[in-house]
């Protein structure tokens, strides 16, 4: 099973970046997945966090997860760096949301894979929102897919189709644009300190 | 004392009355009943329009309160504008 | 088709797929998502059911029990205060036999104020006279409100499904939504001999005697009870269409357990892990799901259990002053056996607190070690 752990704002699309993971998974036929808010009260702006499971056979957790396999930073405002860490496997991975390269950041989180992705500049190419507040979590799935080999371009495409109620061509293009960025670095991407 | 001595299957589920609720004639429960001054009347309607048992009849322009179902709550009394309607004791029926 | 569905949507679904006549309801964390997406639905045109607007849940029931009396299948949603705003309704529509299934989201009573989840909003209305129905998952959600009709409307008792704030409501996972014709063949279309002909005068639960009054009661208690066998033909009959099974209970790995975890709701399934976990470990641990709490499957339990076995009740409730409330229940329904299992009742999860695999297996340890205390509830916590 993989644990995957957001970390956003109220109104980025956290919850609904967990919720897309969970469609590509089934659209992929790899097998089950579970999609889990941090509840409470929802606020714009607000640190929120967000969880999801992905595993070959049924899920029975229903908690939620305290020590993730992948921790996924939307925003990196919204998460300090020890609370990224937070119970984060040793030797797991760090997907981050950031025109920072990966290399420079991975000291920030030693013991950790770290995976740069430009989300913001995506989206905001793809018209998703505005500076103040862009709309990443369709690039973010893309890197996702890219990064853990949870999916291929054509089920993330259908699964985004069939995800996103507005913009749907703006979102793909999005997504696979955050694919390639991450399929074409993979070897260097995930730098082991 | 002997147990309760019934079927369920042959117990109808819910009581249900072949009578019609209006043949209940709750009227019977008032002590004190309203008078209207129909020389005082506006026409407004407003006693109609708050009658809890909605028994004031305006289709005549002046209201006819249905004595069968009022209850003398007074309402009417203390909504009317005019101040037409005097509450009186009911007389022994 | 599978679809990733939040908790709440996988019971709107089921809602329409029973093609429900009328919706009644007011908005209240974290039911609203039902009758949002009911209400997008009818939007769209998917959903043909009307739509009633209230000013109260009390309301809300109200209209659901005039719209029930002449014959229309009727749903309503809530939770937590909500619910306890209805109470009174509660009473009156199961002793007027109106077969509606509402959802309660289980969201802890307040005060202080709180969101999160735990079962005393719904177990607080034990003595309504209504069935109630604990989910574990999404797929029970959608399958549990089909199933509720039909049991519903075979013995004439409202039914509550009933599932855990935020950790089924607002969670998301593939849930097999089935087609409409299965539906339709395993929820034919309500006909209520009793339903109010408007071209009749008639009068519906106007004033009895005592006498009418306490058979009228009797009635209702021999329907509740025959509901169990009605529920465990229907859960026959829905796997026959849709190929999953439902019980009143169901046991997981007990055939040989020592100790056996008692659960309802999302933690049941969360408890199956921490079984496989100590099963791994070597222990003879098994999981007693409770799906039925009325009518409360008590002959079922009796059966099931066997003396020398450990029962550790897990109750996300509370009866202040007394104890868990399914554990008091499971105690009451054990009595009349000559040799009866040492049942531990355990508190946990209060107010949304996670039920963590962790937590599961040191409540199994303590009551199978015998180092709970059996006559008093424990208190247990996930630290974290």
């Amino acid at each position: 099973m993989l644990e995957l752990r957001f970390h956003g704002r109220g109104g980025q699309g956290t919850v609904l970046a967990a919720k897309m993971l969970a469609d590509v998974v089934l659209r992929s036929g790899k097998g089950e997945c579970m999609a889990i808010p941090e509840f409470g009260v929802e606020r714009r702006g607000a640190p929120v966090l967000a969880y999801a499971r992905i595993s070959d056979g049924p899920i029975l957790l229903r908690t939620r997860i305290y020590e993730p396999d992948v921790v996924v930073v939307m925003d990196t405002a919204a998460a300090p760096s020890e609370r990224v860490m937070d119970g984060l496997k040793p030797g797991g991975t760090i997907l981050v949301n950031t025109e920072h390269d990966s290399a420079e950041l991975a000291k920030t989180w030693p013991g950790f894979k770290v995976i740069a992705v430009p989300a913001r500049q995506i989206a905001l190419k793809h018209g998703l929102g505005t500076p103040a507040a862009p709309v990443l979590n369709t690039a973010v799935i893309g890197a996702l897919c890219a990064a853990l080999d949870i999916a291929g371009e054509e089920d993330l495409e259908a699964a985004i189709r069939g995800a996103v109620p507005i913009k749907i061509e703006e979102n793909i293009a999005a997504a696979l644009e955050a694919f390639a960025f991450i399929a074409e670095r993979r070897p260097h991407a995930a730098t082991r300190v | 004392m002997p147990r309760l001595a019934f079927d369920p299957e042959k117990t109808a589920p819910i009581l249900i009355s072949g009578r019609s609720m209006a043949e209940n004639k709750t009227g019977i429960w008032r002590s004190i009943r309203p008078q209207i001054d129909k020389e005082k009347c506006t026409h407004c309607m407003v006693c109609w329009k708050y009658c809890p048992e909605a028994c004031v009849d305006i289709a005549s322009g002046i209201p006819e309160i249905n004595m069968g179902y009022c209850k003398g709550c007074a309402i009417c009394a203390d909504v009317c504008p005019a101040d037409c309607v005097e509450m009186v004791e009911e007389v022994a029926r | 088709m599978r679809k990733v569905l939040m908790g709440n949507h996988a019971a709107a679904v089921g809602v329409k797929l029973a093609r429900t006549d009328v919706v009644s309801a007011y908005p209240i964390t974290p039911q609203t998502q039902i009758i949002e997406m009911l209400n997008d639905l009818g939007e769209s045109g998917q959903f043909t059911g009307r739509f009633i607007k209230v000013e109260s849940e009390h309301s809300a029931m109200a209209a659901c029990l005039g719209s029930a009396t002449v014959g229309a299948r009727s749903f309503t949603a809530t939770s937590s205060q909500g619910l306890a705003y209805m109470h009174e309704m509660l009473h009156w529509v199961s002793g007027a036999r109106l077969p509606i299934v509402m959802v309660d989201v289980n969201r802890a009573m307040g005060a202080p104020w709180i969101l999160w989840t735990d079962q005393t909003d719904s177990l607080s209305q034990r003595d309504t006279g209504w069935m109630q129905f604990y989910c574990s998952s999404n797929q029970e959600i959608l399958d549990s409100v089909l199933m509720a009709y039909r049991v519903a409307e075979q013995v004439l008792i409202p039914a509550m499904v009933v599932y855990d704030g935020f950790t089924l409501s607002h969670t998301y996972e593939p849930v097999d939504v089935p087609d409409q014709k299965l539906v339709d063949e395993f929820l034919p279309k309500l006909e209520n001999a009793y339903a109010l002909r408007p071209d009749t005068a008639e009068a519906f639960s106007a004033l009895p005697s005592p006498k009418e009054y306490y058979r009228l009661k009797a009635r209702l208690d021999h329907d509740m009870t025959r509901a169990l066998g009605v529920f465990e033909e229907a859960g026959k009959r829905f796997e026959e269409i849709f190929g999953r099974r439902y019980r009143l209970i169901e046991p997981y790995r007990c055939e040989d357990a020592d100790t056996i975890l008692v659960v309802s709701g999302a933690p049941a399934s969360t408890a199956q892990a921490a079984v496989d976990d100590l099963r791994k470990q070597g222990c003879r641990a098994g999981l007693l799901k409770m799906r039925a709490f009325r009518p409360f499957p008590a002959e079922a339990l009796r059966d099931f259990v066997r003396p020398g076995t450990r029962l550790a009740v897990v109750d996300r409730n509370y009866s202040q002053g007394h104890h868990g409330i399914f554990c008091e229940e499971i105690k009451s329904a054990l009595f009349p056996l000559k040799s009866r299992p040492e049942v531990y009742g355990f508190i946990a999860g209060l107010g949304g607190g996670d039920i963590t695999p962790e937590l599961l297996k040191e409540i199994w340890k303590e009551a199978d070690e015998g180092r709970a205390d059996a006559s008093t509830a424990n208190w247990m916590e996930d630290a974290r």
